[in-house]
């Protein structure tokens, strides 16, 4: 009988891999279903197993079995680990992620599981933290805090008992990692958890799955159930958020767990010190965890030979929106913004020019071509204005309307905000106001009069909820100075970084993009 | 379903789960899995099994965007608006989408047929614009592809 490998990723599903499954299943092939490569432009993928390897064509629909199968088919891609999508990768943490079926215990042990977890319980929590340390690896989710360093703090923290928790609450536009390696490796996170568990003597973890993600949250139970006596004492939970982006955030995601309104909390105390029902906590990323394995297993060398600068290791980079090959790309730092766009995503699916791109999600800076020699590193973007976060990258065509983005930007800080701080829970809606005004006011086409519903419009020639509502000035000089003005606010004002990093994109955006703002556009800087 | 079947199921929800403060989340989720929805007059019956004041899941049930406190449409349609849908051109697509259903964004249509939701981001960003459609997620959402979502909901 055939073997056939076909992929359950939400994404996959999303292009109908499921009825290209049933269709190999009915014609009598053993489908095995995997995670995803990462390489939507080729899915749904069929690889078939033949005596010279897996032999993968894609995409394929339900009617191609018989053209798969005898081989004939024109979309059949070969080896696809050899296309240059996948050879110019160096996979670290997603090395198992489209190869193994992520429910089989058998597969993640014969595709080297368990030796990281198995290394680590075999020394001293001390020694494993100082390999942590020692292989460089930062927090994943964006803001790049020394991952050693976190679980230093509460390795030494008094107290019996301690957490581990996994913030898998991915809601930036533009990533799917987490998804995708809790769909395709679970194993691999549950072990980094296991590990982290050794290193500060925790008992039981939680894994924060956002419910949009029902694959993740569904495939990641499974596995807990399945590895559970691979893993004890250490217990694992999956506990599901409900739809608010801002739960994303460390503290906001401790108050959900623990039953209450997702609300940011001050820092201090850290929740290294007093997180989880006020327990030092280790709270990390699913891309942060999931590196862990390889660390232990290859060494924490191996891990920090690769990288850029104080970026150290792999980053697996997302290549989303209007891009040609759009997925996953697990590669060292250093790589730049333009080689990951143009030479990897092969520049817009649209075939129009790049005009943006967005790096790090809804609170990360627009970027435009001219700044493409950028390299992926974290010190060398927070120094150009923006972020890496968690390392998506949302590519544009040049039909987009940056001012009609800096607006959503904040429109989406207003929709998600929690609404503790002021900045960002009233400075939002005073934002997407002030953006309103400027679209209603620059020479272009556009207007945001026609989708105001009655009454609502009048704030475009006042400002209803000031003291001295007639003596506003709606020019574009005014409203974008107010604009900056909001933004400095925001930015150092707000608890946390919904309020404070959503200047980014509106900054951004004026900044590199005056034009749709109404405001000329910069000359061409001269030559130094 | 009556008042005193959903006070049943709050009670034998706690019986197998517990009843500790953490348990409000997956309580809800619970219940919004068996009715649908939470209805405001059970906030009571939720507060006393946790031993909770009824303002703490009053705060909890209306903070989540993903708790319905209103009975929804027979079908769910929930159509990505974030960043990476919108630059493969969701914004066309949701007024379509609207026009097509017959039902205005965030709204549910009178014939009580279909919802029509946002939602910022499922993590198919590469090949938007992305919708789910009573859970079952659907890619590169195109004229023809609403098509095909409309004769659904129409069942």
């Amino acid at each position: 009988m055939t073997r056939v490998f076909v992929s359950r990723d939400m994404a996959s599903v999303a292009l109908g891999a499921d009825d290209v499954a049933q269709a190999f299943a009915d014609a009598g092939c053993e489908v095995v279903r995997t995670g995803s490569r990462g390489l939507f432009s080729i899915e749904p993928l069929v690889e078939v197993e033949t005596a010279e390897g897996r032999i993968g064509y894609g995409p394929v629909g339900p009617g191609d079995v018989a053209a798969v199968l005898d081989g004939s088919h024109a979309n059949r891609l070969g080896d696809v680990g050899a296309l240059p999508f996948f050879a110019a990768q160096q996979r670290f943490t997603f090395a198992r992620c489209g190869i193994v079926d992520p429910l089989s215990l058998t597969d993640y042990a014969a595709h080297g599981g368990w030796i990281g977890l198995d290394i680590a319980r075999a020394a001293e929590p001390q020694a494993v933290v100082d390999a942590v340390k020692a292989s460089g690896l930062r927090g994943r989710g964006g803001a790049g805090f020394p991952t050693g360093i976190k679980w230093q703090t509460v390795l030494d923290a008094p107290g019996g008992e301690k957490y581990i928790v996994c913030n898998a609450d991915e809601g930036d536009s533009g990533t799917f990692a987490d998804r995708m390696l809790m769909e395709g490796d679970p194993f691999c996170l549950i072990e980094g958890m296991a590990i982290a568990a050794h290193a500060v003597g925790a008992s039981h973890g939680y894994v924060y799955i956002r419910s949009e993600y029902l694959f993740a949250a569904e495939t990641m139970r499974q596995a807990i159930a399945l590895s559970a006596g691979r893993v004890a004492p250490f217990a694992l939970e999956v506990r599901l958020g409900a739809g608010a982006y801002v739960c994303g955030e460390e503290t906001a995601l401790l108050d959900s767990i623990e039953g209450k309104r997702g609300q940011v909390r001050a820092k201090p105390p850290l929740p290294a010190l007093a997180g989880l029902f006020g327990k030092p906590t280790i709270i990390n990323n699913v891309l942060s965890l999931a590196a862990v394995p390889f660390i232990l297993s290859h060494g924490a060398d191996a891990y920090a030979a690769v990288g850029f600068g104080r970026s150290r290791g792999t980053m697996p980079v997302q290549l989303a929106g209007n891009v040609k090959h759009g997925g996953l790309f697990e590669v060292g730092f250093g790589i730049t913004l333009g080689e990951l766009v143009n030479d990897v995503g092969g520049g817009t699916a649209s075939g129009r020019p790049v005009r943006a791109v967005q790096v790090g999600g809804p609170l990360g800076a627009y970027f435009p071509p001219s700044m493409f020699d950028l390299p992926f590193d974290y010190e060398a973007f927070t120094q150009a204005g923006g972020l890496i976060g968690h390392a998506g990258i949302t590519v544009f065509d040049d039909s987009v309307d940056m001012a009609h983005m800096a607006r959503f930007a904040m429109l989406f800080c207003a929709v998600e905000s929690c609404g503790k701080c002021t900045p960002c829970r009233i400075g939002s809606t005073r934002g997407v106001e002030i953006m309103d005004r400027i679209i209603e006011a620059r020479p272009s086409p556009s207007s945001v009069r026609a989708e105001l519903v009655e009454g609502q419009a009048g704030y475009l020639e006042k400002a209803l909820y000031s003291r001295s509502p007639d003596r506003i000035d709606v020019s574009i000089d005014a409203q974008t100075a107010l604009l900056r003005d909001l933004c400095d606010t925001m930015k150092y004002g707000s608890l946390c970084a919904l309020g404070g990093f959503t200047p980014y994109p509106v900054l951004s955006a004026l900044d590199h993009f005056p034009e749709d703002f109404g405001t000329p556009a910069p000359l061409p800087q001269a030559a130094e | 379903m009556r008042e005193e079947e959903a006070k049943r199921l709050i009670g034998d929800w706690t019986a197998r789960h517990g009843a500790g403060r953490d348990r409000l989340l997956p309580l809800l989720h619970a219940m919004q899995h068996e009715i649908g929805y939470v209805d405001d007059t059970l906030v009571p019956a939720i507060a006393a099994a946790l031993n909770l004041s009824r303002a703490d899941v009053h705060g909890v049930l209306t903070f989540y965007h993903d708790f319905r406190r209103k009975p929804a449409g027979r079908h769910v349609v929930k159509l990505c608006r974030a960043e990476s849908c919108q630059a493969r051109g969701s914004s066309a697509i949701e007024k379509a989408a609207a026009e097509r259903l017959g039902v205005a964004m965030g709204e549910t249509r009178r014939d009580g047929q279909v919802t029509l939701e946002a939602v910022y981001c499922l993590g198919l960003c590469a090949i938007g614009p992305n919708a789910l459609v009573d859970g079952r997620p659907v890619a590169r959402i195109d004229a023809a592809a609403l098509d095909r979502i409309a004769a659904e909901v129409a069942a």
